[in-house]
Order: C-alpha cells, then sequence, then structure tokens
C-alpha cells in the first residue's frame, strides 16, 4: 500500500499534476490513472470510489462528466453514462461535488468531458469553477487542435492543465506539435478506435508510444483499450503509464471494489 | 452581396468547425484536400454528370402547380420535381457525388447512418452501382419503423446495424457511423447523409445538392423570365434546402423560407424545430443551434417525418438564420398532413412527409402573396414510403 507516502500540497492545476507525477515515479512506479463515469452508481458512491482509488496508488483520477452523445467512446462508458444520466448528474452537480469534498482528497483529478456540456456552462466560468472545485485538469476528446483557441486561453487563467490527446493516425507534425503543447501530460490513445476493453494492442504501439516518449517534454500515458495488469505493465514500459476506464467502470458497477485495487496494484 | 462561406476554419460565422476526436482529424484534412483537388476535375464532373443524368435521371422538372396555385389563390406555385429522382429523393445526388469522390481518394468501403432510410437506400444504390462496401447504421427504433427501407438496402448489398445505444434513432446512427469511421477510417469513406457533422461534410454535402437551386435559376427564367420571389424548403439537417437555397443567396430579392418540422407543436416541446426553440452547442462534430436541456445534453427530437427527426440543423442554416437571409419557421404534424392530402388529391403527387411541410407552408405564405409572384416549393422526396404510416394515422379521422 502507498497510502500516506505521496507528498501533500497546496499547489493546484499543472503544478499539482506534476508534483504529484514527480513523486510517483521517484519511489520507480508506473502512473496508473483510472477513469471513472461520475454519478454512476449515484453521486454518493463517488466519494467513496475516489477516496479507494487514491489509497490504491493512482497518479490521478480521470472523471467522467457524462453527456448524452460520447462518440470517443466504446459501449461500456456510454452505458454507464447513461445510468449517470439517468440518475440526474450533471457538470454543475459535479463540479459542487468535487469543491464541497475538496479537501477529502490530495490525488489529482481529472475532467474528461465532451465539449457541449462546457460550452452550454460557458468555458470562463467552467474554468474557474475548475480551480474553485480542485480539478487539476481537463480532457476534451472532441476538441482538436483546430477548435481548441475556444478554450486554452480560459483554462491558461485558471492553471488548468489542459491535456491532448494524441491518436496513432496523427501525422507526425501533429504528433510534435500535441506533444510540445500537452500540459499534466500526453494521452496516448493507443488503438484505432473507441473507448474499450481489447484483448490486444497492434504490434505498432510499442513503437509509437516510443516515438511520442521522445517527443514529449511531459508524461506520456497510454490508454483506450487497456483492461488488465499485464497490458498496463507492457505498455507502461514504452512509457510513464497507463489510464484505464472500461474495465474499472465495469468492475465498479458490478461492486466488486477489491477487483479494482488489485488491478491498480498489480499494474503499478 | 458576395457570399464565401465556409471560412478557411471551416466556420459559417461562429457555427460550423470540426470538433472531432484527434483520430478523425486525419481523415477530415485528406478528405478536405481531396475534395478541393477532385471538385474542379473536369474528369470528376464529366462522370459526376453522366451519372446524375444517365443514372439519377436528372435534370428534374420545375412543375408550375397551376391547381395548387388556383387552389390557393395568390403567386404562382412551382414545385421542384426532387422526387421524380432514382430512390425518389434528393438524397441521391449528395450519395452519388461523396460515393464518386471516395472512389477517386481509393476508400474501398463506406459507411453512412440513415434515420427514415431514404439516405441509407440511395447510399446502398450507389454502392451497388459503383461496387463499394457500404454498412449503414440505423437506430434501432428506426430499423423497426422502416422495415421495408431496411429490406431495400439489403437487397442493394449494403449491411444494416440496428443502433440501440441511446434513443435508437438518427442522432445514434450519427454517433456510431462516427465510432465505425474512427475504427476503419483508413479504408473507408462516411458519406453522411445531410449538410451536419464536421467540416467539409457541410460545404460537400451542399455542393453536391445545390444542382437543385441552380437548375431550378434556369428553369424558372425559361418558364417566366423572372426570378422566383419566394423559395420554400423543408428543414431538418437541412441538405435539401441548402442545395436550394445556396444558388440564390445572393440574389436577395428572392425571399427563402426554411422549414422545420413542429410536431405537436413548439410550446409542447415535441418537435424537431432546432432554429425555432434550440440554443448554440456542439454535436457531431459542428458547432450549431441544438435541442438540448440548460446542462447540455441532446434532447430527442420529434416529428411525424422521420427525415427531419433530428435535434440539430447544419451550421450554414443556423448562420442564415442568424443573418436573417432565410426566415425559418415551423409546420405542425397536422399540417403537414394536411398539405400530404391537400397536394396528393389537387395535383396528383403523393409528397413525402418532409417535404408536405414546405407544402403546408406555401398554402400558409400564397394567401400573402400578389398574383404575380413566383413561389418556388422543394418537393424534396416522393410519399409512397409514408402511405402506411399516413393511413394509419388518418384511420377514424375524417379526412
Amino acid at each position: 500500500m502507498t497510502n500516506g507516502k505521496n507528498v501533500v500540497t497546496n499547489e493546484h492545476g499543472i503544478k499539482k499534476i506534476e508534483a504529484y507525477f514527480d513523486n510517483i515515479k521517484k519511489r520507480g512506479q508506473n502512473l496508473f490513472i483510472p477513469y471513472i463515469v461520475a454519478g454512476d452508481g449515484g453521486l454518493d458512491v463517488l466519494v467513496d470510489r475516489i477516496k479507494l482509488l487514491e489509497k490504491s496508488g493512482v497518479a490521478a483520477i480521470e472523471l467522467g462528466i457524462p453527456f448524452s452523445d460520447p462518440v470517443a467512446d466504446g459501449p461500456t462508458i456510454q452505458r454507464a453514462g447513461m445510468r449517470a444520466i439517468r440518475n440526474g448528474v450533471t457538470l454543475k452537480s459535479v463540479l459542487a461535488l468535487m469543491e464541497e469534498t475538496k479537501a477529502e482528497r490530495n490525488v489529482p483529478i481529472i475532467f474528461m468531458t465532451y465539449f457541449n456540456p462546457v460550452f452550454v456552462y460557458g468555458i470562463e466560468d467552467f474554468a474557474a469553477a475548475c480551480q474553485r472545485a480542485g480539478v487539476d485538469g481537463v480532457i476534451i476528446p472532441d476538441v482538436p487542435m483546430e477548435e481548441e483557441f475556444m478554450i486554452a486561453d480560459a483554462l491558461k487563467r485558471h492553471h488548468i492543465a489542459f491535456i491532448r490527446l494524441v491518436a496513432m493516425t496523427s501525422t507526425k507534425e501533429r504528433k510534435k506539435k500535441l506533444a510540445e503543447i500537452s500540459e499534466g501530460f500526453l494521452y496516448a490513445v493507443s488503438v484505432t478506435g473507441t473507448t474499450g476493453a481489447r484483448a490486444n494492442h497492434d504490434e505498432k504501439v510499442g513503437e509509437y508510444l516510443r516515438s511520442l516518449k521522445q517527443m514529449s517534454k511531459v508524461p506520456v500515458l497510454a490508454g483506450f483499450g487497456v483492461s488488465n495488469h499485464a497490458q498496463a505493465r507492457r505498455l507502461s514500459s514504452f512509457c510513464d503509464g497507463v489510464i484505464v476506464g472500461s474495465k474499472i467502470v465495469d468492475l465498479f458497477h458490478e461492486g466488486k471494489d477489491d477487483e479494482v485495487r488489485r488491478l491498480i496494484e498489480q499494474s503499478l | 452581396m458576395t457570399y464565401n462561406l465556409p471560412d478557411e476554419r471551416g466556420r459559417y460565422g461562429k457555427y460550423g468547425g470540426r470538433f472531432v476526436p484527434e483520430l478523425l482529424m486525419p481523415a477530415l484534412l485528406e478528405l478536405e484536400e481531396a475534395y478541393g483537388k477532385i471538385k474542379d476535375d473536369p474528369g470528376f464532373q464529366e462522370e459526376l454528370q453522366y451519372y446524375l443524368k444517365q443514372y439519377v435521371g436528372r435534370e428534374t422538372p420545375l412543375y408550375e402547380a397551376k391547381n395548387l396555385s388556383e387552389h390557393l389563390g395568390g403567386g404562382r406555385i412551382f414545385l421542384k420535381r426532387e422526387d421524380l429522382n432514382h430512390t425518389g429523393a434528393h438524397k441521391i445526388n449528395n450519395s452519388l457525388g461523396q460515393a464518386l469522390l471516395a472512389k477517386r481518394m481509393g476508400k474501398k468501403k463506406i459507411v453512412a447512418e440513415t434515420g427514415a432510410g431514404q439516405h441509407g437506400v440511395a447510399t446502398a444504390t450507389v454502392c451497388a452501382l459503383l461496387g463499394l462496401e457500404c454498412t449503414v447504421f440505423m437506430g434501432k427504433l428506426d430499423v423497426e419503423r422502416q422495415a421495408l427501407n431496411v429490406f431495400r438496402m439489403e437487397l442493394l448489398g449494403a449491411k444494416v446495424e440496428p443502433v440501440d445505444q441511446g434513443s435508437g434513432t438518427l442522432k445514434d446512427a450519427v454517433n456510431e457511423a462516427l465510432r465505425h469511421w474512427v475504427t476503419h477510417v483508413e479504408d473507408t469513406h462516411y458519406i453522411l447523409g445531410s449538410v451536419v457533422g464536421p467540416h467539409p461534410f457541410p460545404q460537400i454535402v451542399r455542393d453536391f445538392q445545390k444542382i437543385i437551386g441552380e437548375e431550378t435559376k434556369r428553369q424558372i427564367i425559361e418558364q417566366t423570365g423572372k426570378l422566383p420571389t419566394h423559395i420554400i424548403a423543408a428543414v431538418g439537417g437541412g441538405s435539401n434546402a441548402m442545395g436550394m437555397f445556396y444558388p440564390f443567396i445572393e440574389a436577395t430579392e428572392t425571399k427563402l423560407y426554411g422549414v422545420e418540422a413542429g410536431g405537436l407543436g413548439i410550446a409542447t416541446g415535441k418537435h424537431a424545430a432546432t432554429l425555432m426553440d434550440g440554443r448554440t452547442g456542439v454535436l457531431h462534430g459542428t458547432m450549431t443551434k441544438l435541442l438540448q436541456t440548460e446542462d447540455g445534453q441532446i434532447k430527442e427530437a420529434f416529428s411525424i417525418s422521420a427525415g427531419l427527426d433530428y435535434p440539430g440543423v447544419g451550421p450554414e442554416h443556423s448562420y442564415l438564420a442568424e443573418t436573417g437571409r432565410v426566415t425559418y419557421d415551423a409546420i405542425t404534424d397536422d399540417e403537414a398532413l394536411e398539405a400530404f392530402q391537400l397536394l396528393s388529391r389537387v395535383e396528383g403527387i403523393i409528397p413525402a412527409l418532409e417535404s408536405a411541410h414546405a407544402v403546408a407552408y406555401a398554402v400558409k405564405l400564397a394567401k400573402e402573396t400578389k398574383p404575380d409572384d413566383i413561389i418556388v416549393v422543394n418537393l424534396s422526396g416522393r410519399g409512397d414510403k409514408d402511405v402506411n404510416q399516413v393511413k394509419d394515422r388518418l384511420r377514424g379521422e375524417p379526412m
């Protein structure tokens, strides 16, 4: 168990992610970021899940804001999102809960949200609310470089890390540019497709991650399709760590909290 | 007035753009570049024109509906007969253009979404013609409601994939088609069926549909010596309307009317009138007006016409609404049903329920026009596909 070993820092946003990651890397561990859908199972269990994940030694928690039309997600996360929407979960209610329970956690929180809820909330208001709520970074899968001018400045003003996604289909120029501008870490999408468990990754994935690692000043984490500790350790050997979503969403949904802890501990 | 949109970022004012995952960006950029090169290539245009004439049956007539004009009083009403195209609607103009484009780009497979099945049938048709492998995503609910069109697509060699995610309708079919494209982007082209989605789709679809407006312009001058005073077209995603309006945007003496599906009435919330009752947001890769909750969740649209049943609208329509160049209004299910019967009875033309919305608006507008006014209604499709539904709906109701 790694509980209690992580530095408590007053930093927020980009700096907090950096400090927290550095501390884990100093221990020689892989960075592991679990993805959960905020409000799947109700907002009541969210704080408990965050505590469980923090205790398991994760590098950050990626919190999915449910959206009616999640084009980058596979069936598992789509269903979890629909359950959360039916529970009445909104961006507003998740932000409020994160603000309320800010003192109860130290682990960095990263929002993964589609652009529409943010746009409707108001971009500047969203960035300010993230800062107040102790949300340290955001991932917005449907905002590519071409559209990020709409939100990048607001996030910068509030010191929120704007984590960019890079894909295996990205050209070399785009990879370089994304590696250069990403904040907190670089999210390397490691399948050609949507989120969800895969039996295997393309054999070119190692080369892809290694080349990103060379281009990037920030840590590189591989995500999409990672569902067991063997995959997690293998992919982590090419970069700094992994993001695991659908598998963890499933395990929590099935009430297998212990297995979540085991998966994380075996992956570090 | 010169009109030259979209801009280099794919925007129509603040609307449009390309809000897609990074995985798709290279494909969109490739498509934009390929389209830029191919669209003006004489060989491509020659091939497209050949199939439009010999296979689709263009040009379509511009028919003066004298009985209807007389019945209503007011201006002279002309119908642009897109219902006479092969497969029964304007949809094939776009499917054909994009399939030829895909072939030139070296793509062997096609994915498409469909709501009622018209775009799916048109796409399956051109794929059969051009030897492309075709997969069509269709909401589970729509698969049940439009069993005959599912069979048609299968007959044409396409694979129909029912989508039971979300609400199981058109918007979910678009999501699933986008996900499929993300996964098979190397060898697959996505033939989007309307002027929606990320840039360059709204532009490409408009350009392949603008033949409607171009023919209309030539035909109305031949027949009357003048440009129309009023043009009416139905708007769901808005491809038939954009195709009709686009060649007239700079002709400001012609008033343009886009007719949305008012469903049970705007006040009931059960409608698909995005421009009447929507808020700006981002769906399916584009910034546009959307039917959505105050938290930014997309609502389900509602209309008797499956082809108008979409909670978004093409970004260029959002722009044309904002600038006031086009007037948008809504027609209810009941008004559309009445127009459906009226046109059948007085002209012997059974319109698609989508097009019946435009006819219903002409019924209202005619009263305000003078005898020398010229009203063009875009009759975007034929109503054969709708007769069963209308029969059920009217059973027990006085005609």
